[in-house]
């Protein structure tokens, strides 16, 4: 239930008519024998094709008789068989697949014989079973009985290529599509061929399995600073185009077969890019998430995050019924009239009578349009509020008139087509990989083709992978970054090219002056913008209007037509004038007891430098809506549970501004966030309409966007000149790997193996200047400090990086601090 | 009777043949500065005139090769010389290279000129320690008289070249898993199209040639078309370095007009070891069909021996005589496809590991009469179906000597033992050992 | 990396010399092979490594090209390493059994070394000396028309420290990790010693000249 309709192509294409087996078929030139054959409902067998890999012609399955015309014009049959996924059409081609021909069919019959002698009869353990394309092509291509009657070669299995995924090399059949993607598309060669002849293998460089003789190699040729073989965080793909069950993963090994399983389409919640997955159930358990196939958006390809991180969903923590905290000060089970009359009468006395403080809603990032919706319009309609605000993370008011003025409400801007199209990038706070997910793949598809710019400290793997140019930047220090680049300077040239794009990250939110002079850049350059956020919620919630400032339109909550225009569309008399406080006011509101009650979503505490538990614990009244009990929902006075999004629908807007749409796949009596919103509102007098999908969509669309005047001004703020030296303090940069430990990613050890060590990266020149060579280093503020093994890196002076949330790196718990703050390092050797 | 003509291996037998100096004695880098004088449409014309075809086995046109690179649009275009010499019974360009690498060296010069080239290479095999150290010579000697480098002999035109060693693989004689290798990767044949000479050595239109085919370019300059098309038979024009190998008296090189016959390279040396006679032999090494006593008169050109059932191949004339096991003979020429198999494609990496089981219980003794059938229902699965000629070169010997002599394989099967006497076919005395011997590689 | 500042260093300039020989520098990485085996005397782990780093690659990227090569050893080479040719030709014309004698003598089977360092034995094929058959190699130098006695010769000479002359090559054959740096393409002043020509590749030419077949002019 995807929406990915895109403006069709006009340009005409020239085409070329050939017969398969009799049937004419007409396609594009240029097209393979083998995906002609396709359109014509011909499936010619195959294994190392694939329509998103570059064609190899390694397993030679597809064999077909080609008759071609020559020079003069004569159909000449080609001397022998020829393999149809690298052949392409050619005008009065005459192909014969094993329909058609003997010597195709038998051709075919030999090969997958000969894939079959070293084959070991693994199917009754095998995880491809059931779903094999070896198994189905045997069956349909293949001989009733074996003929060979000697020694197989074996192999030891199965063998970790890293935690996540495991490969049985017996079974591989050397297609190289695990070896073709990991290069081509995801850019990791962090496995290749090994050996030569019958002993060829997939693998990693590891001694012991190449019998090399010697210990592990450390060092700057081991992908990761500890020197162990770096798993790409794509390598799941691999997994799914494995034509056998060569590769599997730790995750799922042994739990299921596909005959058992129910197929969901869904959204990933992961990120931004709203990347269409497949949920595979079982008696209502989620066994394992796929790609889908979603040629406009991810292709067929998802991260290592999107495809295993679901456990959080229902841990051991999942609620499924309300919680109130009792006379004793525990919090008990209670039925949902109990919980929301007590909802009810915590949030009536926050607002009720002059003393009153009021209430404030964070609503978290991990919600659908349809909740963050229900979440504004709850606080303005039934609080009385503009205190809410779902950026539970680094952001500032001139994020907020940047998204109202310049994002918010204008349908699909940049999209993915466009990223692969630009002739040039520039990313601004905003990291491909670790932050970006398949953006990068989409980025990655034009590297050699495309200039990329990179406005940040260091250049992270991804944007080398990319081959980007590094504008040095010392966190906080964008805005003159992006004000520089100007005139003839390589990327201000590259920018002015038609199709050019400007990438911002939701990280320029703490540097002052960025957004700014990012709309700025834009207008000279003539490129056009594309803000990526992280969580999957952003764009919607944005949409929604789950900001303090900005109502439902990217209307300004200070613009009295605004106002009026919604009042009127929900039936109200007005809406509260004064612009609501940012999260992170609320927060140290709240921590202050100015704040008499709070609703909270999907937040985690650890997340922020604010003391959220602090402050939910100095609040009178809380209440909480969640998923698991979290440390904010066990702070909490009413708990209300809400569903997953396996267990409800709904949609995430991604970063294109598309609507990506997805239905329940596992049927539970779990709530959306958005209509428990709506039976709490009516506890409390008010009727929200926010019970179902359809009524919110109903209201959005008339809603509508908001008239130029009614938005909020562009940012006009200046930005600050960044220092950045070696010496006693140093500037703090950090952000989220991609695999590391946010909330949504517990429970899955396997994929939690596969994350990148934490390290703190300082220049030579900023560690000599400290004192540093090697060793661990202590990363320290007034609030606590970190100690990390450092990796030297080559990278701006002054600034010591480290990740936001990995292993032993929780900077925002830990350290107190946002990114560009000052730290003091110290240690090492 | 035909004459033997040297031309490559004129100098061979001179004192320190193999230094620049003797070369240029003998005339050498005459041709060179010719060349320079001439048009670069000329000598392409020239080689394609005189119908050279590639000494490396194939026989493709050479001229022809060369002309099929696209018109110069700025950017760089390769010239490689394969000299990885490796398929069994093959042995004409590492005596080349030993004794004469000066001859390859004008021959890059030329060829080089002529396509456009300003950077060429040499791949050698690397277990050639000595013929390695003889190139990097070469090569320096000839930089040092300005035969090579910037402007040449004032010309405007410079050259580099870089000798670079292989590392052990016969597949990389294929000339696409040659540009791989020499791209410093596993040497795995490239899908066809794009050709090397549109796409080849770093994605550039490069020109892929044997050493003897580069070789031979000096002397058809010097000495004109019409000289090397007195040479050679109709189609199969010029000459070629014949080596005989095996069971003959005076096994070597023979440098004669294409179309000589085996029986009077026979003669030339001396005849079959005495009191034995020929049992089979192969025209073009081990990837060829073989041959008996019935094709001693068949002309030594690509046409006759293609019309024979076999390929003129690299004029690898292995002779075995009757003390020869053919099984025996076939079995380990199969173990070195398989040893040497890429494992790209199916058919030859598991069709190679299948047929050296089968053929290894043939040989032992513990063969089923289905193996015969299997062997030849094997290659059938193998030949034209796998990415390169090493599938189909792996399934020649056997196709073709089951074709001449199934009676041996089935003779192996009834008795369940091999019926001949090693010993009996080694060029030394010795006593039979009572075991069998071990595999050739794992 | 366990290598010293002074192994390091003269690695980094002969690998400076072999990239510039190419103009891309991935095509080095043959001859960068061939050099670190010169150095450890095999591919080692930190081979694969500095390898890596000189051209850029990831250690599984490196590790295919050297486990596709037969002549690149994982595990310390022996000092000389002897192959004798099994290839069908050589085999039949006694190479099977120079090979079964020699394995005997030195106590080692296919791709194993003595105990002593001194010898790893290799059952090669087809080195393109057909016409010299049987043939053996060492440290990659011709010796022609072996026969059982002259192998063993050659086998006991090394074993007990003495040199030993090629048949067609040096006058001297050099250890392999000498042997292994010329292969990295770094020439070592032995080209000039002995003609490196026998019989076989002059049995043609001494022919022609006997019966007065010059070239045509």
């Amino acid at each position: 239930m995807t929406s990915t309709a895109d403006k069709a192509t006009t340009q005409a294409v020239e085409t070329v008519s050939l017969t398969i087996d009799g049937a004419e078929v007409t396609v594009p030139k240029g097209t393979l024998i083998i995906r002609a054959a396709e359109q014509v409902g011909i499936d010619i067998p195959r294994f190392c094709d694939h329509p998103l890999l570059k064609p190899a012609g390694a397993c030679r399955q597809c064999l077909v008789d080609v008759a071609a015309p020559d020079r003069e014009g004569n159909v000449r049959p080609f001397p022998k068989p020829q393999a149809s996924c690298t052949m392409t059409v050619m005008d009065g081609m005459i192909v014969n697949t094993q329909h058609s021909s003997d010597t195709a069919a038998k051709a075919q019959e030999g090969v997958m014989e000969l894939l079959l002698i070293n084959h070991p009869l693994d199917c009754p353990v095998c995880d491809k079973g059931g779903e094999c394309p070896l198994q189905n092509q045997a069956m349909s291509n293949g001989r009733t009985e074996s003929r060979f009657i000697d020694v197989k070669r074996v192999f030891e299995k199965p063998l970790s290529l890293s935690s996540q995924i495991l490969l049985d090399r017996e079974r591989c059949i050397l297609c190289q599509r695990c070896t073709r993607f990991s290069k081509e598309i995801a850019g990791d060669a962090f496995i290749d061929l090994q050996n030569r002849g019958a002993m060829q293998q997939i693998g990693t460089f590891n001694e012991d399995v190449l019998e090399f003789d010697g210990y592990e190699p450390i060092g700057v040729a081991a992908e990761d600073e500890s020197g162990r073989a770096f798993s790409s965080y794509y390598s799941g793909n691999t997994i799914q185009i494995c034509p056998v069950g060569a590769l599997t993963s730790a995750s799922y090994r042994f739990r299921s077969r596909p005959f058992d399983l129910v197929s969901s389409p869904g959204i990933s919640e992961h990120d931004s890019s709203g990347a269409a997955i497949r949920t595979d159930h079982r008696r209502g358990k989620i066994l394992r998430r796929l790609a889908d196939n979603d040629p406009v958006v991810n292709e067929e390809w998802i991260t290592d995050k999107d495809r295993f991180a679901f456990s959080w969903q229902n841990l051991n923590d999942r609620i499924t019924r309300p919680l109130v905290r009792g006379e004793d000060g525990e919090l008990h089970e209670s039925s949902w009239p109990d919980a929301l009359a007590a909802a009810a009468k915590g949030l009536r006395a926050a607002i009720t009578g002059d003393e009153a403080q009021g209430a404030a809603v964070l609503p978290g990032g991990r919600v659908t349009l349809e909740d963050a919706y229900a979440y504004q319009k709850f606080a303005r309609t039934v609080l009385g509020t503009n205190d809410v605000d779902i950026r539970t993370r680094t952001a500032s008011d001139e994020e907020q008139d940047f998204l109202g003025s310049s994002v918010a409400a204008k349908g699909m801007g940049v999209t993915f087509a466009d990223l692969e199209k630009a002739p040039a990038v520039l990313l601004a706070g905003f990291e491909p990989e670790d932050e970006g997910g398949i953006v990068f793949l989409r980025l990655h598809k034009s590297t050699g083709k495309q200039q990329v710019f990179s406005i940040a400290p260091f250049l992270t793997r991804g944007a080398e992978k990319l081959n980007a140019t590094l504008l040095p930047t010392a966190p906080g220090g964008e805005g003159k970054a992006l004000a520089a680049v100007k005139g003839s300077t390589d990327a201000a040239e590259a920018l002015k090219e038609d199709g050019a794009i400007i990438v911002v990250g939701e990280r320029l939110a703490g540097s002052p002056g960025a957004f700014t002079q990012a709309l700025a850049l834009a207008k000279r350059t003539g490129a056009k913008l594309a803000w990526i956020p992280r969580r999957a919620g952003e764009r919607g919630a944005l949409e929604a209007g789950a900001l303090p400032g900005l109502l439902p339109g990217a209307r300004a909550v200070t613009e009295a037509s605004a106002r009026t225009a919604v009042a009127q569309a929900w039936g109200v008399d007005s809406l509260p004038e004064a612009a609501g406080r940012g999260a992170a006011q609320i927060i140290a509101d709240a921590e202050a007891g100015k704040v008499d009650a709070l609703i909270v979503g999907g937040v985690t505490p650890s997340d922020l430098t604010g003391d959220l538990q602090a402050a939910i614990e100095r609040t009178p009244f809380v209440l909480s809506l969640e998923v698991r009990r979290s440390e904010a929902a066990e702070a909490a006075d009413v708990v209300l549970p809400v569903a997953p999004p396996s267990e409800k629908s709904g949609t995430f807007v991604n970063w294109e501004g598309r609507l990506r749409g997805f239905a329940t796949a596992l049927k539970t009596d779990a709530m959306s966030d958005h209509r428990v919103l709506d039976i709490l509102a009516r506890e409390l007098g008010v009727h929200l309409g926010t019970g179902t999908v359809a009524e919110v969509s109903q209201q959005l669309g008339s809603l509508g966007a908001a008239a130029a005047k009614e938005r909020p001004a562009a940012p006009k703020v200046d930005a600050p000149k960044v220092d950045a030296k070696p010496g006693a303090e140093l500037i703090l940069a950090a952000w989220h790997q991609l695999v590391d430990e946010g909330a949504l990613q517990d429970g899955e050890p396997y994929l939690a193996g596969t994350g990148r060590t934490s390290v703190a990266r300082l220049s030579r020149k900023t560690a000599d200047a400290v004192g540093i060579q090697d060793g661990l280093v202590t990363v320290s503020t007034e609030f606590g400090s970190l100690e990390l093994p450092v990796a030297i890196t080559d990278m701006i002076d002054g600034v010591v990086w480290v990740p936001a949330k990995s292993p032993g790196s929780w900077v925002a718990q830990e350290l107190g601090v946002e990114p560009g703050a000052r730290v003091t390092v110290k240690g090492g050797i | 009777m035909t004459d033997l003509t040297p031309v490559l291996s004129a100098t061979w037998d001179a004192q320190e043949s193999w230094k620049l100096s003797t070369y240029e004695d003998h005339g050498g880098y005459r041709a060179l500065k010719k060349a320079l004088g001439m048009d670069k449409a000329d000598i392409i014309q020239a080689v394609k005139d005189s119908g050279l075809r590639g000494r490396g086995g194939a026989g493709f046109p050479t001229g022809m090769k060369w002309g099929f690179l696209p018109p110069d649009d700025g950017g760089p275009r390769y010239l490689v010389v394969n000299a990885d010499e490796s398929e069994p019974g093959t042995c004409k360009d590492i005596p080349t290279m030993l004794s004469a690498p000066q001859v390859l060296v004008e021959g890059v010069a030329i060829t080089s000129f002529a396509i456009g080239c300003n950077h060429a290479f040499i791949y050698v095999r690397g277990e050639v320690t000595h013929v390695y150290r003889r190139l990097l010579q070469a090569v320096r000697e000839a930089y040092a008289a300005g035969h090579l480098g910037k402007n040449i002999h004032g010309s405007g035109f410079d050259l580099d070249v870089t000798v670079h060693a292989g590392a052990g693989a016969y597949i990389c004689g294929e000339e696409t898993a040659l540009l791989d290798s020499l791209e410093g990767r596993r040497g795995q044949p490239r899908l066809k199209p794009p050709f090397p000479a549109v796409a080849g050595l770093y994605a550039r239109p490069t020109v892929v040639n044997n050493v003897e085919s580069v070789a031979s370019v000096p002397a058809i300059i010097d000495r004109g078309v019409d000289w090397f098309t007195s040479m050679g038979t109709e189609r199969s024009k010029g000459m070629g370095l014949f080596s005989l190998s095996g069971h003959v008296e005076r096994p070597g090189q023979y440098e004669a007009p294409l179309g000589i016959t085996l029986r009077e390279l026979i003669d030339m040396a001396g005849g079959i070891r005495a009191g034995h006679q020929l049992k089979f032999w192969t025209p073009g090494g081990s990837s060829t069909p073989i041959f008996t006593d019935e094709h001693l008169d068949t002309p030594l050109d690509y046409e006759s021996v293609g019309a024979a059932g076999s390929m003129l191949g690299t004029r690898a004339l292995q002779i075995f005589d009757e003390t020869t096991c053919v099984v025996r003979v076939v079995t380990r020429w199969t173990e070195f496809y398989k040893h040497e198999s890429c494992g790209k494609c199916t058919p030859c990496r598991e069709g190679t590991f299948w047929l050296t089981q089968i053929l290894k219980r043939v040989e032992g003794g513990q063969g089923t009469e289905a193996d015969i059938q299997q062997l030849l229902d094997t290659c059938e699965s193998i030949l034209g179906r796998a990415f390169c000629a090493l599938g189909d070169g792996a399934t020649s010997c056997i196709s073709s000597s089951i074709q001449y002599f199934r009676e041996e394989f089935e003779q192996h099967i009834a008795e369940g033992a091999c019926p001949f006497d090693h010993s009996a076919a080694a060029l030394f005395d010795y006593d039979a050992p009572a075991k069998a011997t071990e595999e050739a590689h794992a | 990396m366990t290598y010293d500042a002074d192994t390091l260093a003269q690695l980094r300039k002969d690998a400076d010399e072999i990239l510039d020989r190419y103009p891309v520098k991935r095509s080095a990485l043959l001859p960068l092979l061939h050099l670190v085996q010169s150095v450890d005397g095999y591919v080692s782990p930190d081979g694969i490594g500095f390898c890596a780093e000189a051209v850029s690659l990831t250690s599984a990227e490196v590790s295919a090209v050297a486990t596709f090569y037969t002549q690149y050893k994982r595990r310390p080479n022996g000092e000389y390493q002897v192959g004798v040719c099994t290839t069908a030709l050589c085999a039949t014309m006694g190479g099977d059994e120079i090979w079964r004698q020699l394995s005997d003598e030195c106590g080692v089977g296919h791709d194993e070394t003595t105990a002593d360092g001194k010898i790893s034995l290799e059952r090669i094929e087809c080195n393109a000396a057909c016409d010299y058959a049987p043939v053996m190699m060492v440290n990659w130098e011709f010796f022609d028309n072996m026969t059982p006695d002259r192998a063993l010769r050659v086998v006991d000479d090394i074993l007990e420290g003495r040199d030993v002359k090629p048949t067609r090559g040096s006058n001297k054959v050099s250890t392999f990790k000498e042997t292994e740096r010329v292969l990295a393409g770094f020439e070592d002043g032995k080209v000039d010693e002995d003609q490196g020509v026998g019989d076989p590749t002059l049995v043609g030419l001494k022919i022609a000249r006997e019966q007065g077949w010059e070239e045509q002019r």
